[in-house]
């Protein structure tokens, strides 16, 4: 009996072990083949050229530039509209059926497909609003498409700070927004920027949002504006990868593509890590 | 000193952003959901007919009503004769633009053609078996267009053929891509589930913290890398992979598209389940272990069942995660929108996940740049990301349910 | 005329009846300490003199409370000018995120005082008062999360009084505090009393024989007693206050 015990448990446990190490030694064989195949095609030339040949040749330096120009618009939407929001739900609604609701439905929204999203910016900005594809609508849908990752985060944020400091701060004469603007975010300013980081990162990596109302396919010529196309590393990715004119040279260049986006990615991810460890000390 | 009334004003304007910003959720999912039907309802009040064309029979003619797919067999001529159709023995005879210069002299028609639409009539009255598909520019005096059904909602997710951009009937069913996402993304969960609930087991229960902390930010590095890297490195690598292992023509296969499918879901799921499995209280474990239960019995006798309805609903959004999923499947699912059948021709067993299968959102993000904006082909789409949406929202709305129960 | 005159307050927290016609009268320069047993009704009834409860969901309040006369819950009063006129110090020290001067002048810049000669003053002469200030006079700029909890609960003191208050409402100040730094702010009340009034919950009944000139005893939402310490510490009229003081529950 107890040896029965002993050997059932054993044996699963094996298999958690297993599992555990394969799905770790999974996350590097992917670091691993990105970096060994990507890093022959980095060069200086990789990152400050623009595509030539058919994109079998050159850089990626409009892509690189148009997901800059991406993560600004869709910011410049997502964060002042999801931090209010997020001040919202923790701070003007009371714990009752409407902030129940709203988080329902926030949370739906965080689980919408990005497809869909781009069928949504393609149907209300590109053409009902006659923003045309461009850099307008493709932020304004990516913009919405975080907007629950920075609603959500400042929320959980927000809910950290203990009641008291609002209690003292209205003990001292401040009004309600006095407390929020002058106790509240600054206590919980560094989650919220953990919030932040993440979105810019899911927003430098999403593809399907960005066919339809931003991306361009092949566009060398740099014209930031807000009506303009704009090249993007994920679809650049994509267009390099499905187009295969001629697989052993554009293998390099979608390697190389592949490694940066997810440098890129990656390094954001790592940095929101970061600050949450550094300051939850 | 009171605060002054410009104070007052100042906040109570920042207090209204907070007040309408806080309620825009809820009116951006209203609008999408608005602008998905608004684009795609459309569908249902067309005729499954290529844009503009007009199809025309013989006023003689009793035939009523052609499916898209009779008028694809007469096109093909696999349907020769209007009794196959329960029509009159008559053959049938194709009259189409490419027949024009063949029957008619240059003079005939007119210098642009302007005869052309009375040519037409008189070789549609001449001949009780015709069939003529012309544009409707060019829809002869006195002879009415042949009216087909408008496309029914049934038709559209019971429809087994998809050939959105045939002629001149288009063919808009939607069963074998709505099959394909559940096929590829039922894969993917088999193959998640296990995996990621022991790896989630093993962080709640087992991993010394030291362990822990490389393993969860790992898997966290795992949820960030952009799904269009994962497809790339699918397509790359593990495409030929497949095709060798199991001796397939070729490896972009549904089984492709739930390995990579299994592997994005899989942070989803072991972060919801460790969730789940941690929040049993620390008495039931006690208790457990009180009676003399050692730990693997503890973990799948207490904590599991405990966990029970976390790890379901992680399960579900780990699902929907997969079905919503767009970059990774395009590049290595092969994209061929036939239903993944159990058995072929001969009645034998095939393996569905050998086959090459499209799902849902391949479709639209291979298909909406070359569908003009507002026709057939666009609404389809359209519609098809309605589908997609409710399946998703559903999903969602019962891991919601499901955890709130909990709490 | 009394400072503070709470005549037959009644609260309810939804069906709850938290406080039952509690009417207390404090004069000025008095510190009066609240005692009674956990959710006794002390905390609320020391929210009510500054409207705190009004912040909590599904509250409401009956009665009358006067400050100098004027009832803080009509109409006409501005609930914020209310708060600054009665400070209020809590349970743990909360210390914002930001430098000790700049705590100490945060009641004022919100009170609209931006001026930096003045705000300068005010903030010195606040912590000499909560005599905090030889130990931070240096290190002004430094943040108040630096300090410890004793120094900490003291420059939460001198932010309350920086705003120049009318009362002070102590909520437990010292409970979360080492013996040495309790020491030191109960010398701080006694001598903030000449210019304040004061009222205090305190779970410790020998703080409250130490400081308090009167002592109101609660329990299940009733102000029990209420009457000079000595007295309700020696010979409390009623047997249950004698009960709670002399420790037989609690």
């Amino acid at each position: 009996m107890a040896f029965k015990k002993k050997f059932f448990q054993g044996f699963a446990f094996s298999i958690f072990y297993l599992f555990s190490f394969l799905v770790f030694a999974l996350v590097f064989a992917i670091l691993g083949v990105l970096l060994y195949k990507g890093i022959p095609a980095m060069s200086w030339e990789f990152i400050t050229k623009a595509p030539e040949d058919g994109m079998t040749k050159g850089g990626i330096f409009p892509a690189i530039v148009g997901t800059l120009a991406l993560i600004a618009g869709a910011s410049l939407v997502a964060f002042p509209i999801g931090i209010l929001a997020g001040i919202f739900m923790n701070e003007y609604t009371y714990d009752n059926w409407v902030r129940k609701f709203i988080r329902m439905i926030t949370n739906n929204l965080a689980g919408i497909p990005s497809i869909v999203f781009g069928l949504f910016g393609m149907s209300l900005f590109v053409n009902t609003l006659e923003f045309g594809v461009s850099l307008l609508a493709g932020s304004l849908t990516l913009g919405i498409l975080v907007l629950p990752i920075v609603i959500r985060t400042t929320e959980e944020s927000l809910k950290f700070i203990p009641l008291d400091f609002r209690l003292t701060s209205y003990a001292l004469g401040a009004t309600k927004w006095q407390t929020i603007q002058k106790v509240v975010l600054p206590a919980a300013f560094p989650n919220i920027i953990t919030g932040l980081i993440l979105s810019i990162s899911r927003i430098s990596g999403e593809t399907a949002p960005i066919m339809f109302t931003v991306a361009a396919y092949f566009l060398p010529k740099i014209n930031l504006a807000w009506n303009e196309q704009v090249m993007a590393l994920p679809y650049h990715l994509y267009v390099v990868s499905t187009s295969g004119i001629d697989p052993e040279s554009t293998s390099r260049i979608a390697f190389g593509t592949a490694l940066v986006l997810t440098l890129i990615v990656l390094i954001l991810n790592l940095l929101a890590n970061w600050i949450r460890k550094s300051m939850s000390k | 000193m009171k605060k002054s009334f410009l104070f007052k004003l100042k906040e109570g304007f920042i207090e209204s952003l907070v007040f309408i910003s806080g309620n825009l959720a809820i009116l951006i999912v209203f609008l999408i959901v608005f602008f998905l039907f608004k684009e795609g309802i459309g569908l249902f009040n067309q005729q499954p007919l290529e844009e503009g064309t007009a199809i025309m029979l013989n006023p003689t003619n009793p035939i009523k009503e052609l499916k898209p797919e009779e008028i694809k067999q007469i096109f093909e001529k696999e349907i020769r004769n209007w009794k196959d159709l329960g029509g009159k023995d008559e053959p049938i005879v194709l009259f189409t633009l490419s027949d024009v210069d063949r029957l008619f002299t240059l003079e005939e028609l007119g210098s642009s053609f302007e005869y052309l639409p009375s040519k037409i009539g008189e070789y549609i009255m001449n001949n009780p078996g015709v069939i003529a598909v012309f544009p409707e520019k060019y829809l002869p005096p006195k002879i009415k267009k042949f009216h087909m059904k408008n496309i029914s909602l049934k038709d559209f997710v019971g429809g087994k053929e998809w050939h959105p951009t045939a002629t001149p009937a288009v063919q808009l069913g939607v069963l074998p891509i709505i099959l394909g996402s559940l096929l590829v993304s039922l894969g993917a969960i088999l193959f998640s589930l296990p995996i990621g609930l022991a790896v989630a087991v093993y962080l709640s229960e087992l991993a010394p913290k030291n362990v822990h902390q490389v393993l969860k930010p790992t898997i966290e590095l795992l949820a960030g890398i952009p799904s269009v890297v994962f497809g790339y490195l699918g397509l790359a690598l593990l495409v030929p992979f497949v095709a060798d292992f199991f001796d397939l023509p070729v490896g972009e296969t549904a089984l492709s598209g739930s390995i990579l499918l299994g592997i994005i879901s899989l942070p989803t799921i072991i972060t919801l389940s460790e969730d789940a499995m941690k929040s049993t209280p620390s008495e039931l474990k006690e208790a457990s272990y009180a009676l003399g239960a050692n730990k693997w019995q503890t973990i799948s006798r207490v904590i599991i069942p405990y966990a029970k309805s976390g790890i379901i609903s992680a399960s579900l959004l780990g699902i929907g995660r997969a079905i919503g999923e767009t970059m990774a499947v395009i590049m290595v699912t092969g994209n061929a929108a036939v239903i993944p059948y159990l058995l072929d021709y001969e009645g034998h067993f095939k393996n569905p996940f050998y086959a090459s299968v499209r799902t849902i959102t391949a479709t639209i993000a291979s298909e909406l740049g070359e569908a003009p904006q507002g026709g057939i082909h666009y609404q389809a789409l359209f519609m098809l990301g309605c589908i997609l949406f409710i399946i998703t929202f559903i999903m969602n709305l019962i891991a919601e349910g499901l955890n709130l129960k909990k709490r | 005329m009394f400072k503070i005159d709470a005549q037959e307050v009644n609260l309810f927290y939804g069906k709850m009846h938290a406080l039952k016609n509690v009417s207390m009268q404090v004069e000025a320069n008095e510190i009066v300490a609240l005692i009674g047993p956990s959710g006794c009704g002390k905390s609320t009834f020391l929210r009510t003199i500054n409207r705190m409860n009004d912040l909590i969901y599904g509250v409401k309040i009956n009665g009358n409370i006067k400050i100098d006369d004027n009832n803080i819950y009509s109409n006409k009063v501005d609930v914020n000018e209310l708060r600054k006129n009665v400070g209020m110090v809590f349970q743990k020290p909360t210390v914002f995120q930001k430098s000790i001067f700049d705590n100490v002048a945060y009641g004022l810049r919100v009170n609209g005082i931006t001026k930096s000669s003045v705000v300068k003053e005010k903030v010195e002469k606040a912590l000499v008062q909560a005599a905090l200030w030889d130990e931070v006079k240096d290190n002004l700029k430094k943040s108040g999360l630096a300090l410890s909890g004793g120094q900490q609960q003291r420059l939460c003191i001198a932010r309350t009084i920086a705003v120049e208050p009318n009362v002070i409402l102590m909520d437990e100040p010292t409970s979360a505090l080492d013996p040495i730094s309790t020491s030191k702010v109960e010398e701080l009340l006694l001598e903030l009393k000449k210019e304040y009034t004061i009222i205090i919950v305190t779970h410790n009944m020998q703080q409250a024989a130490r400081v308090s000139d009167k002592t109101a005893f609660f329990y299940v939402g009733e102000l029990i007693e209420y009457d000079k310490t000595p007295k309700i510490f020696k010979n409390a009229s009623i047997e249950l206050t004698q009960n709670y003081v002399g420790g037989k529950f609690g």
